[in-house]
């Protein structure tokens, strides 16, 4: 009893169902591939054009926009997964399934853990898709990394994404608990996702803000998850479209630090959301 | 109330313990649900107004009532889905306010509505439900297996269950919430919108089960179901309980009991009887006579058959009707339930989402 791990009934459940649909599982792994190679193609041979006026002091590093997106792309990817991994929940609800659940011995925030951790499962097989392929189509992550380093570069990127993702997704479950109809969740999800997106460093340089968007960029999670990636992907001093880049391992843990505070922050709502939540 | 008195004293109060009816005298049969002065409102809108019942250890208890009588709220109360706004609950002798979690570990449910997984197959819905409850693996495994059997679903073993029938699927749910080995087994309209076969079979394994010591609680709008299964019913109408008793007290208490009568000489019979005191009225048909009686004809007819042999009448043919249940029911809410029910079914399919 003390130990109890019904969490992973949750789990189980929501991965025998990730797993069942062959269609929504390719698509989940394919789509963010998808974005990479059309919409990095695209822009980096846009950007290629004028970045090679750009002089860079001999010796620094320049990466290629492709690269610079890379970890855009992963950040975005695990963004928009993890703000619709509560909408089970929405379902559960109203297909009565989560009476069920709500009747039994599981404690309410076992569902809130379980729907988060099948959630992170998922967003780190599409961060694995993103950087094989990533990789295969040119993206330059890891570079001069010895095999230790990437290693250590890799488990950094998936603990920054899966702490990130878990923020979103007791985000989402709370949101989804709340809401009671598929359209009104979408709606808000949408809303809030759109200046999340863009008030982030994820598609291009956030020096070249406006200092109001610079400045809401600091209370947004994906600059604190971009940050991280591209220190653990990329490393701690390049060029990129022009613009200078250092980062540093103690930035880097004030950027994990923000994360965790976010994603306990999101547990909290969730768990007064299922405490008060009733379901009949 | 006065008229639950009445029947307390005018009917064999033991007919409430059944095992005493089984093996004679045994101990005092045990509470398992105590139900005390429940209150329930949804704004200023009260669903279940002073409601106080219990339900006896191994018993069919079913509670009665149209749509909007207050029965799901009850229900969803009892099974820890509501919060207990006013009055107190025990379930199995926990206290349902301050030991929920002993409390849903000793209950089982099939919810009103179909609540299965359409993705997952029949043996997979009774694994996530098995773990919910921490059943250990060993055992769960064995409880699945004997569930699946007890259902008759070994063919549908590893079928999804959107692939099941209606039958099936309630089949199933039952399944589930018997797995856990609840004391009390809680099932919101368990037949609604099941053909009569279908059933009559659920009740074959739900009095099996029953027969094995868990005890029902149900909620029903079929009358006739209700009065089949039940050891005890209470009515409830605009969240009140109007009237409690077994099925046979509550058509008895009518006293609204026909009996036709065939005899040799039905002018003269009909001046005899009309003068009883149990005798409310009699009509002269051409076919004989209805006599209209006002207390229980099982025990009036021997005295009116004795009445008029001793007066050198001979009788030909007897026919005892007793009132049903939609008879009592609409003598104490002055509504047939069953248009409710219809008006229900149609109210349920408008607001599908909207719950």
């Amino acid at each position: 009893m003390t130990m109890s791990s019904e969490f992973l009934t949750i789990y189980w459940r929501d991965m025998l169902r990730f797993f069942r649909f062959r269609a929504l599982l390719f698509s989940s792994l394919v789509q963010p591939a998808l974005w990479l190679a059309l919409y990095g193609a695209a822009m980096s041979s846009n950007f290629s054009r004028f970045t090679f006026a750009l002089t860079i002091p001999p010796g620094d590093i320049s990466v290629s926009y492709l690269t610079f997106l890379g970890a855009g792309v992963i950040a975005l990817t695990t963004l928009f997964t993890s703000l619709f991994g509560g909408v089970s929940l929405l379902f559960d609800k109203n297909w009565g399934l989560m009476r069920e659940i709500f009747a039994s011995p599981t404690p309410r925030t076992h569902i809130i853990i379980g729907v988060g951790l099948s959630g992170v499962t998922k967003s780190i097989l599409q961060v694995v898709v993103i950087m094989v392929f990533g990789l295969l189509i040119g993206v330059e992550f890891f570079q001069g990394y010895s095999i230790f380093e990437t290693a250590t570069a890799i488990l950094g990127i998936l603990v920054f994404v899966a702490i990130f993702s878990l923020g979103f997704l007791f985000f989402s479950s709370a949101i989804s608990m709340s809401m009671e109809t598929p359209e009104s969740l979408q709606g808000i999800i949408t809303l809030l996702s759109l200046p999340l997106f863009f008030a982030s460093n994820a598609l291009y340089p956030i020096d070249s803000f406006p200092p109001f968007i610079q400045y809401l960029s600091l209370l947004n999670p994906l600059t604190y998850l971009i940050y991280g990636l591209r220190y653990f992907a990329i490393g701690t001093d390049f060029y990129a479209m022009g613009y200078h880049y250092s980062y540093d391992l103690q930035q880097t843990i004030v950027a994990f630090l923000a994360l965790v505070f976010f994603c306990v922050l999101m547990f909290l709502l969730a768990w007064r959301v299922f405490e008060k939540a009733i379901v009949t | 109330m006065r008229l639950f008195l009445n029947l307390e004293f005018n009917l064999n109060p033991l007919l409430r313990y059944k095992s005493l009816k089984v093996s004679g005298i045994s101990e005092m049969q045990n509470k398992i649900i105590e139900v005390n002065n429940l209150e329930h409102n949804y704004g200023d809108f009260r669903a279940v107004d002073d409601v106080s019942f219990y339900v006896f250890e191994g018993e069919i208890f079913s509670f009665l009532g149209p749509n909007g009588a207050g029965k799901s709220t009850v229900i969803n109360i009892l099974i820890t889905l509501l919060p207990i706004q006013k009055g107190t609950i025990k379930v199995d002798g926990y206290d349902l306010a301050t030991q929920p979690e002993q409390v849903r570990r000793s209950i089982g449910i099939v919810f009103q509505d179909e609540t299965l997984d359409r993705d997952l197959t029949v043996w997979e819905t009774l694994e996530f439900h098995g773990r919910l409850y921490a059943i250990p693996r060993n055992q769960r495994r064995q409880r699945i297996d004997e569930m699946i059997q007890l259902v008759e679903l070994d063919d549908k073993r590893n079928v999804r269950t959107r692939n099941l029938s209606g039958g099936m699927k309630r089949r199933l749910e039952i399944a589930r919430g018997l797995m856990t080995r609840p004391k009390v087994l809680f099932l919101d309209e368990p037949t609604l919108g099941l053909d009569t076969q279908t059933r009559m079979r659920l009740w074959e394994y739900l009095k099996e089960v029953n027969e094995e010591g868990t005890t029902i609680f149900m909620t029903t709008h079929y009358m006739d179901e209700a009065d089949q299964v039940s050891d005890w019913i209470s009515i409830l109408d605009k969240g009140k309980v109007i009237i409690s008793g077994t099925p046979l007290m509550l058509k008895n208490a009518l006293g609204m009991d026909m009996i036709s009568l065939e005899t040799s000489d039905d002018a003269r019979a009909a001046d005899i009887l009309k003068i009883l005191d149990v005798v409310n009225n009699v009509k002269v048909t051409s076919k004989g006579l209805v006599v209209t009686i006002n207390s229980d004809g099982t025990h009036c007819l021997p005295v009116i058959m004795d009445k008029l042999k001793g007066s050198d009448i001979g009788i030909t043919s007897v026919n005892l009707k007793k009132p049903t249940l939609d008879d009592v029911f609409v003598h104490y809410t002055g509504r047939e339930l069953r248009n409710d029910s219809a008006e229900r079914m149609t109210s349920r399919m408008l607001s599908r989402g909207g719950r």
